[in-house]
């Protein structure tokens, strides 16, 4: 066994990791234990007195059908957008791999979207799918179709997931760049040579090579859809129409500090911190282990 | 059965000519290697063979089929690379199975000519483990396995021993020369190492800077060597290439004042001109008691047990002259040793065109 190297007492390491310790307090731990706190309190409206309540805020949750309509809608749209950009990044990347000039402008022009912020995002498709001056719906109008994500909810979740996906795109197709250019050339030329086509190089030696990067982007694509979409719902659709796209993260919101639920709001933070870290368990347990092979 | 027609193979990456103008015929069953320092063009010779590189000139046939223009996998062709390229993914048996597969073979078929394959290279018991689970050796096996099921014309061999031990090397090798020799399939072998070339090809081509440098027996390269450059680099320790003058009646070649030696036959037409002389380590003698006109002072003595290399230089030219002497000779440094050679064994090149003179 090696020696371990041991220093004498010291304030430094106590100064260096100070700072970060001190911001996790502030601004993670205290707020999550205040969320914890809230969770078992029921507040008057006025925001007078509050009461000791155990876990009724909880169980009132798993009472009311709209949170359960909330979490199938999560799951639904988290799965839709996790799909979308991820497939969608992999073909830009399979493109990508094979184009052999101007290779960095083409990549470098794909990366921008993730540099946009969530709310001018949905800003953007907002725009471009507004029923009475967007330009897609204008577009949709010419040819019959009557688009208005304000009235109709199916259309109002596919302007959304279609919003979301688009700024993951490029994060997704980053890391997909990135693993296909770590496989070695030699093992495409050796199934080129044992007569693999381009699509069967893809789906049975490229594809099967990319697993572990391919398990990391779908843990992290289910993250992003499920807690950082809320300014891309925020800004298209606030929920609606009729709660068609109200996520969990966005009825938070809703009923915190639109219905002044605060106990129950809290209770529904609490519950989207453990499904956060139930998957970054997940993430360490099996991406450390390098799928597949 | 195929023969390799190479007619004037060219090969340019934008500005840059990588290969000019290589012609040869490789002929059916034959095994032959190129050989060359990095970055003469031998893999990409090689690679344009298998299709991977597309070539910017000339024709390249497979069996009196052109094949400039098709896919590697249309070529009939197979290939080890020098990383063994195994799909990491896959068992050892998938490995071997994936282009049959895909060629759309029986079951049956595929899994008769893959154990036959595993028999000869004696990997069956290694089917089921992934190519993480193998040795160096092993992966290497398994390579040429994934070209053997193929049963194709032509087997292309890049480098495939350049990641094993010296050990594992020498072996795999034999195993190699054994190999093409019971399958009889027209084999081209990449190689730097001059070792391999020599004792696995039936003919080389040795090739330096996209110039064919000379095509051969390796009894031929090593006898008339056909320019300067592959007389350096065939033989181990390389050939001394020795500064000289040719004297006024074409008969002697001087090294210096002190240091000449007689040709086998005269060279009036390089009367005075400056040459390469070409003097091979094992064929350097020392002789006390001849008249000898050639002596060096030893600067450096190696023992290598079969043999000993000294390292001298003659007097009045700072040329350093290696010679290797059979078994265990004590000598020393400062000696002087006269040394003497057969002059039919003295090569002599044009020092400006680096070609035999003879």
């Amino acid at each position: 066994m090696l020696k371990r190297v041991h220093f004498g007492p010291s304030v430094l390491p106590f100064l260096l990791v100070g700072p970060q310790i001190l911001i996790t307090l502030i601004f993670f731990i205290w707020p999550a234990s205040q969320a914890l706190y809230q969770s078992v309190l029921i507040e008057d409206a006025f925001g007078l007195s509050s009461e000791f309540v155990w876990f009724d805020n909880f169980i009132e949750l798993f009472e009311d059908v709209g949170y359960w309509e909330s979490v199938g809608r999560t799951f639904f749209f988290s799965s839709l957008v996790a799909a979308l950009s991820m497939s969608a990044a992999l073909i830009l990347a399979a493109m990508a791999d094979r184009i052999i000039k101007v290779v960095l402008a083409y990549q470098t022009l794909l990366i921008w979207p993730y540099a946009v912020a969530p709310v001018v995002a949905g800003a953007l498709w907002m725009f471009l799918f507004d029923p009475t001056l967007g330009i897609v719906a204008y577009t949709l109008d010419m040819f019959g179709y009557d688009w208005n994500h304000k009235l109709n909810g199916n259309e109002a979740m596919t302007l959304v997931v279609f919003a979301a996906s688009w700024k993951m795109v490029s994060y997704n197709f980053l890391f997909f760049v990135a693993g296909m250019q770590s496989i070695p050339k030699s093992l495409i030329e050796a199934a080129a040579i044992d007569g693999a086509g381009p699509l069967r190089r893809f789906t049975s030696i490229i594809f099967p090579l990319l697993s572990p990067t391919t398990f990391f982007l779908l843990v992290m694509n289910v993250v992003y859809a499920f807690f950082d979409t809320f300014g891309i719902v925020h800004a298209v659709t606030k929920g609606g129409p009729a709660r068609a796209t109200e996520i969990l993260v966005y009825k938070v919101y809703n009923d915190g500090f639109i219905g002044l639920d605060l106990g129950g709001s809290a209770a529904q933070s609490v519950i989207l911190m453990m499904i956060v870290i139930a998957l970054t368990v997940v993430q360490f347990r099996y991406v450390e282990k390098k799928v597949a092979y | 059965m195929a023969e390799i027609h190479l007619n004037k193979v060219c090969k340019s990456y934008g500005d840059v000519d990588v290969l000019f103008g290589i012609d040869w015929t490789i002929f059916d069953g034959e095994f032959v290697v190129i050989v060359g320092p990095s970055g003469c063009g031998k893999s990409t010779l090689l690679r344009t063979i298998a299709g991977l590189e597309k070539i910017t000139q000339g024709e390249i046939s497979i069996g009196n089929r052109v094949v400039n223009d098709l896919e590697p996998a249309e070529r009939d062709i197979a290939m080890v690379f020098q990383n063994y390229a195994l799909y990491p993914h896959m068992s050892v048996y998938d490995n071997m199975a994936y282009g049959l597969k895909i060629r759309g073979l029986e079951k049956d078929e595929i899994e008769r000519r893959v154990n036959h394959a595993a028999d000869t290279l004696e990997i069956r018991d290694y089917l089921d483990r992934s190519p993480r689970q193998l040795s160096g050796g092993q992966r290497q096996r398994v390579a040429m396995g994934r070209a053997i099921v193929r049963e194709p014309s032509v087997f292309l061999f890049d480098e495939p021993l350049s990641n094993l031990d010296a050990k594992l090397r020498v072996q795999m090798r034999l195993e190699i020369k054994n190999l093409q020799q019971r399958l009889g399939i027209t084999s081209v072998y990449v190689t730097h190492d001059q070792v391999e070339a020599m004792t696995l090809g039936h003919r080389l081509m040795v090739l330096n800077g996209g110039y064919v440098e000379q095509l051969g027996t390796p009894i031929e390269l090593y006898e008339k060597p056909a320019t300067e450059f592959v007389a350096g680099f065939i033989g181990s320790p390389s050939m001394n290439l020795l500064k000289a003058k040719i004297s006024g009646d074409g008969t002697k070649a001087e090294f210096s004042d002190h240091n000449s030696l007689y040709l086998a036959s005269a060279l009036p037409s390089q009367a005075n001109r400056q040459v390469t002389i070409g003097l091979r380590p094992e064929h350097l003698m020392v002789n006390k008691t001849s008249q000898a006109n050639m002596s060096i002072k030893v600067n450096a003595v190696e023992h290598l047990g079969a043999d000993t290399l000294a390292h001298g230089e003659f007097e009045g030219c700072d040329e350093i002259v290696t010679l290797r002497l059979h078994g265990i000779v004590m000598i020393n440094q400062g000696d002087i040793l006269p040394l003497e050679i057969d002059p039919d064994k003295v090569h002599i090149f044009d020092t400006e065109t680096g070609k035999r003179l003879e």
